[in-house]
């Protein structure tokens, strides 16, 4: 106690204002490495950004006016070549949509399963196996998922190329994106909150259904959504399980079926400007349906149900 | 409606540690029990075996015997869910459910174990706040989220959820470590209330709350770091604080302790 006192008692000493020397200074080795990786850092950013603004500028230039027209949402291409105008884009649109819808309706469920069971319940030699194996789906080309299925669907079974065969491609290609998306936001879920509630006496299902998914809820439909537009986009498969067809065809056990990305397949290496026209318009048609998935990923990320 | 819990040559392990040895003690119903002892000698470790939370962590078993009215926790017919309805337990940290209520959380055990009828939920919401102390400061916003009350608010309300289930018992690790003086005193308070219907058990490291809240106090010590935690002594926390049989616990509450 008295030592504290001689001290707090003692005169003050004499101050000066400080400067950057008393802080050791800032050393202009240091100021230039900072200037440096800024510039690194913005140009890094600059240089990605160019080819996006690039492919959605020319996109919308040569595109947008096909987007415009009424026919285009409301026509197929059935009768139209390649020399003529006219028609619309809907039976690709709805292709596009019915095979993305199938698609999740098989991914979503054995994606999100598989991702409870690596976060709640995989522990040991199984759980390690699932892990390994979904990140080797995740590196396969949609090619390979493509021939992977032509060479169990028809090869060995024998059955016709088929629409639906495009679907089980596509949820090769989903299923890894959904179970790592998911796995990350159930492991965001505290644990705190399950032995809150196994401390209630609640089964271990009850609280993974009712507390765990609905608190990670909105980051794992973000996820699904996310997914699901990458798989949008997928033309391999496509082109090899599903024929493309200029005329509405809804049906996933008919053999054909249009859709955006075979739409612009179709056309590619036409010269002639209104079948031009129609690639950039299909295009843009792709580009804009998945814009709008990720705003509604967002939204509903927005719309999540974790309140403070 | 409050039991007896008996403990019995209680050893816990983490996969191949042996985190504590040898725990004997016995507490008694509509009593407090305070566990005090100096950080990591396993009080926590304890208090989540009497409801079977132990083994929740992968690794976690436990030797010895566990009993509430002579009911063996750890017999093999012994459900370790339904134990977990019987013993409730609050947590240090208040973790309130995010995507609920108010009232969801509280009404959250009864609801997840399939109550539907609204009016006894209503009952129940209101009962368990009252007895938390907390209904007055909640009543006009039992639809607001739990997650919006201050720190204090949500651990009255994290025992509110964990009386709604009707326990026999309440565990309580550190339920005030994370609280203001004012919140302490009102859920020191509420112990005291509590205490006419529930057997308590709670682990703490302060000494004064130990001595206020508490019946018994039983004091965990480490032989040395690395070995496993133990029981020193367990007597009414009266002879503990004023004279207790072992010298290691006089130097720990006097304060001479490493
Ligand atoms: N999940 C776990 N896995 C492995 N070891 C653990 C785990 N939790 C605790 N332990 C170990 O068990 C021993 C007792 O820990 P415990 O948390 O019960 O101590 P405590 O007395 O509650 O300490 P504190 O006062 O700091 O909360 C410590 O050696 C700790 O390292
Ligand atoms: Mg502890």
């Amino acid at each position: 106690m008295s030592t504290v006192s001689t001290v707090g008692e003692s005169a003050p000493r004499a101050r000066t204002t400080p400067t950057n020397d008393d802080f050791g200074g800032r050393s202009g080795g240091r100021a230039f490495k900072d200037q440096l990786a800024r510039i690194l850092m913005w140009g890094a950013f600059l240089i990605a950004l160019i080819p996006l603004v690039w492919i959605l500028g020319s996109t919308l230039l040569k595109g947008g006016h096909m987007l415009l027209e009424a026919d285009w949402w409301g026509k197929s291409q059935a009768g139209i070549t390649a020399r003529r105008e006219g028609g619309g884009a809907v039976h690709a649109i709805q292709g596009t949509l019915i095979q993305a819808l199938v698609t999740a309706l098989i991914s979503v469920p054995i994606g999100v399963l598989t991702a409870v069971y690596l976060v709640e319940y995989g522990r040991g030699r199984l759980a390690r196996v699932v892990s390994f194996m979904v990140d080797i789906l995740t590196g396969i080309p949609s090619i390979v998922a493509g021939l992977f299925i032509y060479a169990v669907w028809v090869t060995t079974f024998g059955f016709q190329r088929l629409p639906i065969a495009v679907c089980f491609a596509l949820t090769m290609l989903m299923i890894p994106t959904v179970v790592r998306s998911t796995e990350e936001m159930l492991k965001l879920v505290p644990n705190e909150l399950r032995e809150a509630s196994y401390a209630l006496g609640v089964p271990k299902w009850k609280t993974i259904m009712k507390i765990v998914i609905p608190t990670s809820f909105s980051g794992i439909v973000t996820g699904i959504l996310l997914g699901l537009a990458r798989v949008m986009g997928e033309t391999a498969p496509l082109l090899i399980l599903a024929p493309y067809t200029k005329v509405i065809a809804t049906d996933l056990f008919g053999g054909l079926m249009g859709t955006l990305p075979t739409m612009i397949n179709q056309d590619r290496d036409q010269t002639l400007q209104p079948a031009l026209d129609r690639v950039w318009g299909a295009a843009l048609t792709l580009i804009l349906i998945i814009f709008l998935l990720n705003i509604l990923g967002r939204l509903i990320g927005r719309f999540s149900k974790v309140k403070s | 409606m409050a039991k007896r819990i008996d403990v019995k040559d209680l050893d816990i392990y983490y996969g191949d540690f042996k985190a504590v040895e040898g725990v004997s003690l016995t507490v008694e119903p509509r009593s407090v029990t305070a566990f005090i002892g100096p950080s990591g000698c396993g009080k926590s470790t304890v208090l989540r075996t009497l409801n079977r939370m132990h083994e929740v962590i992968p690794g976690g078993r436990v030797e010895g015997k566990v009993a509430l009215d002579d009911q063996d926790l750890y017999a093999s017919s012994m459900d370790p869910v339904a134990v977990r309805r019987t013993v409730g337990m609050v947590f240090q940290r208040p973790n309130p459910f995010p995507t609920m209520s108010i009232r969801d959380n509280v009404a959250a055990g009864l609801k997840l174990n399939g109550v539907k009828n609204k009016k006894r939920l209503d009952e129940v919401v209101e009962a368990s706040l009252k007895g938390a102390n907390l209904w007055n400061e909640v009543k006009d916003r039992l639809d607001k989220p739990g997650a919006g009350l201050s720190g204090g608010q949500q651990q009255r309300l994290c025992i509110a959820r964990a009386i709604a289930v009707e326990p026999q018992v309440l565990l309580m690790d550190e339920p005030c470590s994370a609280l203001d003086p004012i919140s302490t005193l009102a859920i020191e308070d509420l112990i005291n209330d509590l205490k006419s219907q529930y057997t308590i058990v709670i682990v703490t490291h302060n000494m004064q709350q130990a001595a206020r809240v508490s019946d018994q106090t039983a004091f965990f010590n480490l032989k040395a770091t690395g070995q496993p935690g133990r029981l020193v002594e367990v007597d009414d926390t009266q002879r503990i604080f004023s004279n207790p049989s072992e010298k290691a616990t006089e130097d720990y509450i006097s304060g001479r302790f490493g």
